[in-house]
């Protein structure tokens, strides 16, 4: 198949996200039900040509089409077959058109399940999806071909970066991407709804699984990310503040305080303009984290080295999506309707802080990620702003939300009981101390560990009691409808993500140490004794593999076989080896020879004992799980009745004005 | 006051207040941890003095990095177009740590030598950051060195 197909494929693309961006606008304007019935079949059209593409693009890695500069620059016969198809999306060009394919699926996805909804708002919905795959569509085209030729063809491809040669790498970027365009879907409503001039509550809870499922796919994506930093990038860290890392964090962030602002505006009615905004800021940095990835403006281990048109480009989307957004916002705004009052005491003052926590916090992280540009404008010098930055300020701001959390289930809309926050204050906080003084003594007194037992137990006890209330108070089956057990879920996982971080934080012990074939070193309990480096190979590299025999109390454990990997061509990658557990992490990296021409002698070596750093991903984990949970409730979807109504009276008043 | 301007307001002061205090601990907390980027050159030329702790960037000057035979210690010289500072460092080092590659160090001055706490390479060896490029661009045309030679192979 020729390349070139899947560039003209891509043209047509575009030129059927212009009719689906332009044309049901107009309809919805001038209420021509023609031009807003343009939207689905012409995003049907555009998946169709973008599908097409990627998979001519998936054709090429596949059969070494090194006449295409792309193929030719991240693959080579000898890489993998499935390290082929990574590398679809393993450099600029085709992660992004991994983006607009995902972009598309979710339009489809979208322009399948809105049926229902009014013909207007609907129109408006995916007229918006359209204008965002012109941008991007755009940007390929113009600025980033994944189709261009390479001429002669050479007889044999670059490599696809040896950091991306991974499993986890081979799903991290899809389900992030899946995550961060998702955002799309709450953004595109929240456009239609300021340019229709009214949100419904009905719509609302329509869109609240979106978000739900989005944010669930980027809580994925990043507990991936993290989990291969900690395995590939062979320092044993889960997390850096890398710009980048920052740059998924922020949409989550906002995700996060998104998902319990639609909950309010969807029971109460109440912040319909701050879920607005939310919705806004939530995509926008999902932008703003594509330009950070992709402009190269910022050093990171993710910063690929890239042509300076492309970052004026995303610059200039990003200026129009953010700055046009916020001013529809400034312009709209005030007539969105505010819902029903409540009391300092409620869920909604609940939510309300923890909402503001969170954005605070995303302003934190922004404030820290670009500030080295600001530095930059105002001539500061060259700065960074270093990891104890965020360490401080994001624990400090998360500290009322830990706190709250607890109490949010119990709390009644509108007006809640003081009583009962006493008592399960009173009981939470009983167990959340008298766990802290059991574990104080296996801890040694270490007061980031005894904090996250007590936070965890906290947040834990106060779930499990909510729990037992619903058991106790309600009738079987309807204890806990879908969307009641995914929050349990999700908050259940917040509790096992604070152990798992403030333990593994407190009580790992790392060693850097040079080590001679036979020599024991003893880490956190356990031994651990170099029996010497052999060669090993794979498919597309050799390697140095150490032998690590590990025991303890003189009973083997188990045997490592670390790596120091050199590609084809000639790039040099650690793997490193991990003993998996529940409680701890066995975690060992090859450094380097103490002398280069003798590889059998002395090495260096990175012996790491991580007690529960699994419960960090494992927490991601349950919020992910909690996520997709609330998003199948049979609520969002039953009540299209009610829809109905709405839809066939908008109708009505349509008809009216025509 | 009516019940929705009082919540209003309660919302607005709750909005302040958390500005404030995030305002207030960002720049503590920022004064704190921004890291500069200097050059051997500009070490030299007394740029560092203000800072305790910062960012050295520059190229490791090929044949320089020893070991130490019986520890971790490694020392290394990091030049760029005008400068060489010494580098001392205990610990691993990153894969693409090796001669005339770019590198950036994390730490502090003790008399002529300065002490690493943190090595960093780039994960692809042909890109260098631009920041540290603009950087050695910037010493370079400070010292008016001219196009002496290529950056690594200068004292």
């Amino acid at each position: 198949m020729t390349p070139e197909l899947g560039q003209l494929a891509l043209i047509l693309a575009l030129l059927l996200a212009l009719a689906q961006g332009i044309l049901p606008l107009l309809g919805a304007w001038h209420g021509n039900r023609a031009l807003m019935a343009v939207a689905r079949p012409a995003a049907a059209g555009q998946a169709v040509f973008v599908a097409l593409a990627f998979g001519i693009l998936v054709w090429a890695f596949v059969h070494f089409d090194f006449s295409v500069q792309y193929v030719a620059d991240n693959s080579n016969l000898a890489l993998p077959w499935y390290y082929r198809i990574a590398a679809v999306w393993g450099a600029h060009e085709g992660s992004l058109l991994l983006w607009i394919f995902i972009l598309n699926v979710w339009t489809v996805a979208l322009a399948a399940f809105s049926q229902k909804l009014p013909e207007v708002f609907a129109a408006r919905v995916l007229a918006v999806m359209g204008l965002i795959a012109v941008g991007f569509l755009a940007f390929i085209i113009f600025t980033s071909n994944p189709f261009g030729r390479l001429l002669p063809m050479p007889g044999d491809g670059a490599d696809l970066n040896p950091v991306l040669q991974d499993p986890g790498m081979t799903f991290h970027p899809p389900v992030l991407y899946t995550g961060y365009v998702g955002f799309s879907v709450a953004f595109a409503f929240s456009i239609a709804a300021l340019l229709g001039g009214g949100l419904e509550q009905a719509w609302v809870r329509w869109a609240r699984p979106w978000t739900n499922i989005a944010w669930a796919f980027l809580t994925l994506g990043i507990v991936a990310g993290s989990w291969w930093a900690y395995a590939e990038l062979g320092w044993g860290g889960w997390w850096f503040w890398d710009p980048v890392e920052n740059a998924s964090f922020m949409p989550w962030l906002v995700g996060a305080a998104l998902i319990h602002a639609q909950a309010i505006t969807e029971k109460r009615g109440g912040l319909r303009a701050w879920t607005i905004l939310l919705s806004i800021f939530a995509f926008s940095l999902s932008l703003l984290g594509t330009f950070l990835v992709r402009s190269g403006v910022l050093t990171s281990v993710h910063a690929f080295a890239s042509d300076p048109r492309r970052g004026i480009f995303i610059l200039i989307f990003l200026t129009l999506v953010v700055g046009g957004s916020l001013l529809l916002y400034a312009l709209r705004a005030p007539k969105v309707a505010s819902g029903k009052p409540f009391k300092p005491v409620s869920r909604e003052s609940a939510l309300l802080i923890g909402n503001l926590m969170f954005a605070v916090a995303a302003a934190m992280v922004l404030l820290g990620t670009l500030f080295p540009l600001i530095g930059d404008a105002l001539n500061l010098g060259r700065i960074s702003v270093g990891p104890p930055y965020f360490g401080f300020l994001f624990p400090l701001l998360m500290l009322p939300v830990v706190l709250l959390l607890p109490f949010g289930p119990f709390l009644r809309w509108g007006k809640g009981e003081a009583p009962m926050l006493k008592q399960i204050l009173l009981r939470a906080g009983i167990a959340a101390a008298a766990c802290a003084i059991v574990a104080a003594f296996f801890v040694d007194g270490q007061l980031k560990a005894i904090a996250g037992v007590a936070a965890a137990v906290w947040i834990v006890a106060g779930v499990l009691l909510y729990a037992y209330k619903r058991w106790r108070e309600m009738p079987r089956g309807r204890r806990y409808p879908a969307e009641m057990a995914g929050m349990l879920l999700a908050h259940l996982g917040v509790g096992v993500f604070v152990a798992g971080v403030l333990l593994s934080e407190s009580l790992s012990v790392t060693s850097d140490v040079r080590m001679a074939p036979g020599q024991t070193e003893h880490v956190g309990g356990y031994d651990f004794r170099f029996d010497g480096v052999h060669r090993a190979s794979g498919p597309n590299w050799r390697a140095d593999q150490g032998v690590i025999t590990v025991t303890r109390d003189g009973r083997q454990l188990t045997v490592m076989h670390p790596q120091k990997r050199t590609y084809l061509r000639g790039q040099v990658q650690t793997e490193s080896a991990v003993d998996a557990g529940i409680f701890r992490d066995l975690y060992v990296a090859l450094g380097e020879p103490m002398d280069a021409n003798k590889v059998e002698d002395a090495w260096s070596l990175r012996l790491y004992y991580k007690p529960f750093i699994r419960w960090i991903w494992g927490g991601g984990l349950l919020m992910m799980l909690g996520g997709f949970v609330c998003a199948a409730d049979k609520r969002f979807r039953l009540r299209r009745a009610a829809t109905d109504a709405v839809a066939a009276e908008s109708l009505q008043v349509q008809e009216t004005h025509a | 006051m009516n019940p929705t301007r009082k919540r209003r307001l309660t919302i607005v002061v709750l909005i302040v207040a958390a500005a404030a205090l995030a305002v207030g601990l960002g720049v503590y907390a920022l004064q704190n941890n921004m890291n500069y980027l200097l050059t051997p050159s500009q070490v030299q030329s007394g740029q560092a003095a203000d800072y305790k702790t910062f960012r050295l960037g520059g190229m490791v000057k090929a044949g320089s990095i020893q070991r130490s035979s019986d520890s971790l210690k490694v020392t290394f010289t990091v030049v760029d177009a005008g400068g060489a500072m010494p580098v001392e460092y205990t610990g691993i080092l990153p894969d693409l740590f090796r001669d005339n590659q770019s590198v950036i160090a994390t730490g502090h001055m003790d008399g002529a030598r300065f002490v690493a706490t943190e090595v960093l390479a780039k994960h692809d060896e042909t890109y260098m950051p631009k920041e540290l490029k603009d950087a050695m661009a910037k010493a370079h045309a400070d010292k008016k060195v001219g196009d002496e030679s290529a950056q690594g192979d200068m004292p």
